[in-house]
């Protein structure tokens, strides 16, 4: 069989680093660090994924042609995100003095606890984050 | 009698003396477990895509309701959760030792290995329940009973909770076919139909096991450490 056999003691410390991290991860989450927890949470799982992915899931010692399949899977993740955020992110950064509706269009839950108010077509909100890096025309 | 039989009869009576669990349209076992694997593989990769769909929806409405992922978030048992994650984790180690006690041929091993990861994996879904019942309790449930006190937008909080709920109810799905595919495993396994030559399933069910970690690994960040800073401080 070409499986690859590995020593137990490859998998006692990759389940030790993964608990260390889980107890990293939950520390820093309570560490003010303002828009930096987000993309630190989310390093810290990728670190983990990994680690399970190339050790208790024997993808290391796996073919190339496997390997690829895996590194498919996370290329068509981030072009699913990068290519939609691209889009969700940058509504509202170019709009006409007159506030084109369909430039920063965006359903809005209204704050009154209603519904989704439908199809709201609204210049950009002022409470958006996108809206905050908007250029001062 | 079938053709497909007499043609199997005189394969077998050309070919040499081969392993049971070889097929015939593979060259050597080497191949037959790289196929598996690479099939295996694809399949989990569609499954990135399936949970990355919803986590496309999760990532557009955190960034358009900041606030309310955080109130929502704060709702959650940051205890139970890393219970949860602590439990799986350990459910991927023992899922790792049965296909290794599988790789060097120790049916004991194997098997209460096994054992182990579906216990585990049974453990962290009795807890999944008692988290959704405390939410129902709460009326946190998204709908028209849904109920949230708070300083955030009660329909944006009822967002993230449909949204915890379908990423944590098809992980939990996940889970319990994991927990199906292991009893097939274990049942095999009890019957002695592995070897160091072909333990192919106990390989393959491990990588499902192991992907399903892998979900809980991204999920319990995302939901339950939203924003736990802002709690401390």
């Amino acid at each position: 069989m070409s499986g690859h056999l590995s020593p137990r003691s490859v998998y006692y410390a990759i389940f030790v680093a993964l608990m260390v991290l889980t107890a990293v991860t939950v520390a820093v989450a309570f560490v003010p660090l303002g828009a930096l927890n987000f993309p630190v949470a989310i390093a810290i799982a990728i670190t983990k994924a990994t680690l399970v992915v190339l050790f208790f899931m024997h993808v290391k010692y796996s073919s190339r042609l496997t390997k690829m399949i895996v590194g498919m899977a996370l290329f068509f993740l981030m072009t699913m995100f990068g290519l939609t955020l691209t889009d969700y992110l940058s509504r509202g950064w170019f709009s006409s003095p007159q506030g084109t509706a369909g430039a920063g269009t965006q359903i809005t839950i209204t704050p009154s606890g209603g519904r989704l108010a439908p199809n709201t077509m609204r210049p950009p909100a002022a409470e958006t984050p996108a809206a905050e890096r908007a250029p001062a025309h | 009698m079938p053709d497909g039989t007499l043609a199997h009869a005189d394969a077998h009576g050309h070919a040499q003396a081969h392993h049971p669990a070889h097929q015939h349209h593979f060259e050597t076992m080497e191949q037959q477990f790289e196929a598996s694997t690479l099939g295996m593989w694809l399949f989990l990769v569609t499954e990135v895509m399936f949970f990355g769909g919803l986590l496309t929806a999760y990532l557009i409405y955190r960034i358009w309701y900041p606030h309310a992922w955080s109130e929502g978030s704060l709702e959650l048992d940051i205890r139970l959760g890393g219970f949860n994650t602590v439990v799986l984790i350990g459910s991927s180690l023992t899922m790792a030792m049965a296909v290794r006690s599988a790789q060097t041929g120790s049916r004991k091993g194997t098997i209460w290995y096994l054992v182990g990861t579906m216990a585990l994996g049974l453990t962290f879904l009795v807890v999944k329940f008692f988290e959704y019942k405390h939410k129902y309790e709460l009326n946190h449930i998204p709908g028209p009973n849904f109920q949230f006190e708070g300083a955030a937008d009660a329909g944006q909080v009822e967002l993230f909770m449909t949204l915890y709920f379908a990423l944590t109810g098809l992980h939990a799905a996940h889970m319990v076919i994991g927990f199906g595919l292991l009893s097939v495993i274990l049942w095999m396994a009890a019957r002695n139909r592995f070897s160091p030559e072909w333990y192919t399933p106990v390989e393959m069910s491990g990588l499902y096991w192991h992907f399903v970690d892998i979900v809980w690994i991204f999920l319990f960040p995302l939901l339950y450490l939203v924003d736990r800073a802002h709690q401390a401080s």
